[in-house]
């Protein structure tokens, strides 16, 4: 029932004019009226099991009797007319409040959810204060789950919400409900870390403390003590908001923050307690020069400066130097290299490989023929072709958003069946196991297998030709690639996939850079290409093509490099001596190339500059390094994989001499001026600019707060530092103040950090800055899609030439938890990462003699002094065979020295972490297989 | 004549007598410090952290009392121990802010933080009106004798398990299908 309809409905005697096919409870909340409720989820829909939200319905205009009706289950009818005043709907709530909380412990002082409270929050709407009842209090044990949820489960209000989001939102499948009645318990069937990669969000789906943030609780701050701006999450390049907290000048923990057309109420677990690397002991807080001796921050300018004096300097000349930006750094800190350096001797900072994606990818998300679509769309995909990407570890939130795609077929059963798509337990009921295809190209097991229709393992040359094949069966016109689909002879499954794609309304394809294999996304274009052919250029819309970037600014980084100026093109300038000095921003070279290759450049520059937050070995090697500002600690903006730019304010200061990378290679006074640089300069920035806020809405130079209204201890923070209190810090920078002083959201302003409204302590807020539902803030969300649609579509590509070589093929495995550089830094990731691991078919494995966590040595193919690295055996039936899967998130890992093709061998088991962290009940389902 | 006799003179002699007449009253003034003023218990004076009758912490770090602050003059930060018990960190107090209004003694929902009635506070250096935990923690229980949050509370803690605090039943078996 997604029509647009208005209708009108009359609630305590005033006319509202609601939205029809929707519930009264989501209607009452759009208005802005407070109702109380638990088991509603706005995400998630009705399910009425918490009875909280009574309201009286009248007949018509003449019944004065009414009847109790639970809002959130009832329809919204033209011309009804209800009460939420009504007294016998308030002493309903407030019965149903009392008894909810009967067996509710003593514990908010000691409870992490405690002054962000739903619970809270509606006993207070709902009028009850005092415990009648003199019987005992029913309790629970709690659970162990793993090091980033805590379990109270006394707490619990048995409101349902969290295996609904857990199992049924998310696919999790072990978190249940156990027991029945005034027993139930929610817990997994025994102690053990819940492998949800989304089980943050249970501490805030929850609407008491039964699951907190461990990591939170560490350092525990209460919401109203946290300054808050709004941010960007920089773990990979879905940029989902997110609205970090500080407290005594560490950053305390994240929490969502609501993008209507992206990240919505939820985000994963990377991005939730990815961040702890900002507090770390290890960053760096001084420059250093080669030998490790600390230098004054003028003097570290100055070298910088001298070393690129001779920036601009023609390549050739022995004289330039070159500039390797950064895919995980704002736009600013690129801008400002790129202008130091000059725009020939910027190079991009991710690997060849990836280059080579980006390139594509960007060319793909020009073409009038394709959408890229934003999270909101890739839910609405009513059938989805997913190619070689695991995308539960590259962009998780996309992962979410696709489970979420497949349920267009139960929504679509339910509306031919007249049930109300809110109708939550209902159009569940009905459709059962139905549902839209979901067809995964990969070369091993993804997470999302669970849900998949069509499974296709291959290696991955093998998958290219059987997309590029795939393509062909859609459109004839598309090239065939030779021995595409000869490996499958029964049922064929490109044919099926053909049909599913043909068939829907909505077909999505989501390929990605973070396999580096170009050929996959070249058949993606063509997949994509040849569905919009076969559907017609008039009337139909573009087909949706979303190509995934593996890093928070991947696209901004490519969109202001030149097509050639590559990573490998640098390094190789600096080997041959065709430049001489090198400036590295916030990148690890030996995560990007062969070491060999960077050793060599390193060792060729005349100087090498690296900027960066925390030591890696780029770092070690670098005659000059500059520390600089972590995500929370600057403000700027980022380009995710849809070309949106978004800008992520700074939360706190950071008091070190780390600055942020764009006032160390900039001459630019004011964020505002690095900003406008690459706006002014770039064409395909120009509409950078209307990321900055609009502060026509700030008269006279007032600003939106960082500190809540109730903000605690300002007197005392510093008292023992120095009793007579600092003046506020200043913020010249952006609209925010660090301080309590300013415009509080509710007034207008333009930007929204942390939520909070009368009545209203905890997130559910949220529904009082909405326009409406799920609607988009009143304050925007400030992003601006950057790329515009060229003119003419582009053609297909020829399929790959079959290059069958000795050896097995090569491929990167990633994880959500240990693959992006920064977040595997931080202590609570660290709990849930696995050693370096090869993930083998079986076949393979007895073929070359090796064991399920035992060591195994990886080398080049044909190349028996070439590089090799160690590895634990990871046995996967789900593996292809003939390919293996190596987890490139360890350090010491040389997988850009490795090629395309390696040999096996077992060795010694190597120490460190093992494989305990992999998510077990795949691996135990996997060994059930074998 | 006689107006202004009466308007002058006169008053001037009611003054005197009433002066005279107290030469024979007992002094209001104490001779402090030597004689020390008799304080009531609920005069809101130093403010005090105390412990629980079982000689642990009462403070859980809650926050509340920093939050009702009125000029903010309360800084702490939560922590805890192995067995899952809230106390501070740090706990701080500037006095030299403080207002003495007793708000924090109102929020305290656990009994920790309490006025006393002292107010020899005063110091040479403002720097040393700043209090830490060390200062302000007492070994005793102060007004409120009997009231230990941890024996009313849910959570867990050592010697009191779940099912042990006031009021509640046994902890509930998952596995049991009775009713």
């Amino acid at each position: 029932m997604t029509d647009n309809a208005k209708v009108q409905i009359t609630i305590d005697g005033v006319t509202y004019e609601v939205n029809a096919g929707s519930n009264l409870l989501q209607e009452c909340l759009s208005l802005g009226l407070d109702l109380p409720y638990f088991c509603w989820h706005p995400c998630m829909g009705s399910v009425g099991a918490c009875r909280q939200c009574a309201v009286k319905q009248y007949r018509n205009d003449e019944d004065n009797a009414g009847i109790m009706t639970m809002a959130c289950m009832t329809p919204v009818q033209p011309g009804a007319r209800i009460s939420i005043e009504d007294p016998q709907a308030k002493a309903f709530r407030a019965g149903v409040i009392e008894s909810l909380m009967i067996s509710h412990p003593h514990d908010c002082p000691v409870c992490e959810e405690g002054g962000e409270c739903h619970l809270q929050d509606m006993t207070l709407m709902s009028g009850h204060n005092y415990r009648r009842y003199d019987k005992k209090k029913v309790t629970h044990r709690n659970q162990y789950l793993g090091p980033f949820i805590n379990h109270e489960m006394n707490r619990c209000i048995t409101c349902y919400r969290c295996v609904r989001f857990y199992n049924e939102y998310a696919g999790g499948e072990d978190l249940s409900a156990q027991a029945s009645h005034h027993f139930t318990y929610f817990g997994r069937h025994r102690e053990g870390t819940l492998e949800s990669e989304f089980s943050g969000n249970l501490v805030e789906v929850c609407p008491t403390g039964v699951f907190t943030d461990k990591v939170f609780s560490e350092s525990y701050t209460r919401k109203w003590d946290l300054q808050t701006a709004p941010s960007v999450c920089a773990g990979c390049g879905v940029g989902c908001n997110i609205a970090p907290g500080e407290r005594y000048g560490e950053l305390r923990r994240v929490v969502n923050r609501y993008h209507d057309e992206l990240n919505g109420y939820f985000i994963c677990d990377r991005g939730r307690f990815g961040t702890g690397y900002v507090n770390d002991a290890e960053r760096l807080k001084t420059p250093l020069d080669g030998a490790g001796n600390e230098l004054d921050a003028d003097a570290a300018g100055q070298q910088l400066r001298e070393i690129a004096g001779s920036a601009g300097g023609t390549i050739g000349s022995a004289r330039g130097t070159i500039g390797i930006g950064s895919p995980r750094a704002g736009n600013e800190a690129n801008f400002a290299l790129r202008k130091l350096v000059g725009e020939e001797n910027f190079h991009t900072g991710y690997s060849d490989s990836e280059h080579a994606c980006m390139q594509l990818i960007a060319e793909a998300a020009g073409d009038p023929q394709f959408h890229n679509p934003s999270i909101r769309e890739i839910e609405q995909a009513d059938a989805v072709l997913v190619l070689g990407e695991d995308v539960t570890n590259t962009a998780p939130r996309i992962a979410l958003a696709l489970r979420q795609s497949v349920r267009n077929k139960a929504l679509e059963l339910a509306d031919g069946a007249n049930i109300p798509r809110w109708q939550d337990a209902a159009v569940r009921e009905l459709a059962q196991q139905e549902r839209s295809p979901l067809c995964i190209l990969s070369s091993g097991a993804t997470r999302l297998d669970d849900v998949a229709s069509d499974r296709v393992i291959d290696t991955p040359s093998a998958l290219a030709r059987n997309a590029f094949e795939l393509a062909h069966r859609i459109d004839s016109d598309a090239p065939s690639a030779e021995g595409g689909s000869s490996a499958e002879d029964d049922i064929d499954p490109l044919a099926r996939i053909a049909d599913h794609l043909l068939a829907a309304s909505r077909p999505l394809i989501v390929a990605g850079a973070s396999s580096g294999d170009v050929d996959l996304i070249k058949a993606a274009i063509n997949i994509a290409g040849a569905l919009r052919k076969r559907r017609g250029n008039g009337a139909s819309a573009p087909v949706d093509l979303c190509l995934l970037t593996t890093e928070v600014n991947s696209m901004g980084l490519h969109l202001m490099t030149r097509p050639k100026n590559s990573l490998g093109e640098a390094l190789r300038k600096l080997s041959a001596g065709e430049a001489a000095n090198v400036i590295v921003l916030e990148n690890d070279l030996y995560r990007r190339a062969p070491h060999a290759q960077v050793d060599a450049a390193l060792a060729a520059a005349k100087a090498s500059v690296a900027l960066d937050l925390l030591p890696n070995r780029t770092t070690a090697k670098a005659d000059l390094v500059l520390p600089v500002t972590a995500f929370s600690e600057q403000q700027t903006s980022y380009v995710n994989y849809e070309g949106r730019a978004q800008l992520a304010y700074q939360v706190h200061r950071n008091h070190s001499a780390a600055r942020p990378a764009w006032q160390w290679t900039g001459d630019f006074e004011h964020f505002r001026q690095a900003l406008l640089e690459g706006a002014d300069s770039i064409p395909v920035f120009a509409k950078l600019r209307d990321v900055l806020p609009d502060t026509s809405s700030l008269p006279g130079g007032i600003k939106v707060p960082r500190q809540s209204e109730r903000y605690s201890g300002r007197t005392a923070m510093k008292a023992n530092l120095n009793v007579h209190e600092p003046k506020q810090a200043q913020d010249p920078e952006s609209a925010l103040a660090f301080s309590m002083e300013g415009v509080p959201p509710l007034r207008d302003a333009t930007i929204l950090a942390s939520t909070w409204a009368p009545q209203w302590n905890s997130n559910q807020s949220i529904s009082k800055f909405q326009d409406e539902i799920n609607g988009p803030l009143r304050q925007g969300h400030g992003g601006t899609l950057l790329l515009e649609k060229r003119t003419e579509s582009g053609g297909f590509f020829p399929p790959p030439v079959n290059g069958d070589g000795a050896g097995l093929e090569l491929l990167p495995a990633h994880q959500i938890f240990g693959s992006e550089e920064l977040s595997s830094r931080s202590e609570a990731i660290r709990k849930r990462m696995t050693g370096a691991f090869v993930a083998v078919a079986p076949a393979d494995a007895v073929k070359h003699g090796l064991k399920q966590g035992q060591g195994v040595r990886l080398s080049v193919a044909g190349d028996a002094g070439g590089v090799s690295v160690t590895a634990l055996t990871c046995i996967r039936t789900q593996t292809s065979p003939g390919a293996v899967a190596l987890h490139v998130g360890d350090r010491e890992i040389d997988f850009h020295g490795l090629g395309a093709r390696v040999e096996l061998t077992p060795a010694e088991t190597p120490h460190g972490r093992g494989l305990g962290e992999l998510i077990v009940s795949d691996l135990a389902r996997e060994q059930g297989d074998v | 004549m006689f107006k202004l006799i009466k308007d002058t003179l006169l008053s001037q002699a009611v003054t005197l007598w009433g002066v005279f007449r107290k030469l024979f009253v007992k002094a209001d003034t104490v001779q402090y410090p030597d004689e020390p003023p008799y304080m009531f218990p609920r005069w809101r004076g130093r403010i005090i952290l105390s412990r629980d009758p079982d000689g642990e912490e009462r403070c859980v770090a809650c926050n509340l009392c920093a939050v009702a602050c009125p000029v903010d003059c309360i800084a702490l930060q939560k922590t805890e121990t192995e067995d899952g018990r809230w106390y501070p960190e740090f706990f701080r107090i500037n006095f030299s802010r403080c207002i003495m209004c007793g708000f924090c003694e109102e929020a305290c929902p656990t009994n920790a933080i309490q006025l006393t009635p002292d107010f020899e506070m005063a110091e040479y250096e403002r720097q040393d009106m700043v209090w830490e935990k060390e200062d302000l923690l007492i070994d005793g229980v102060g007004k409120y004798h009997d009231y230990n949050f941890y024996r009313v509370a849910g959570k867990q803690v050592a010697g009191k398990d779940k099912g042990e605090a006031l009021n509640e039943a046994q902890p509930v078996d998952v596995r049991s299908l009775l009713p």
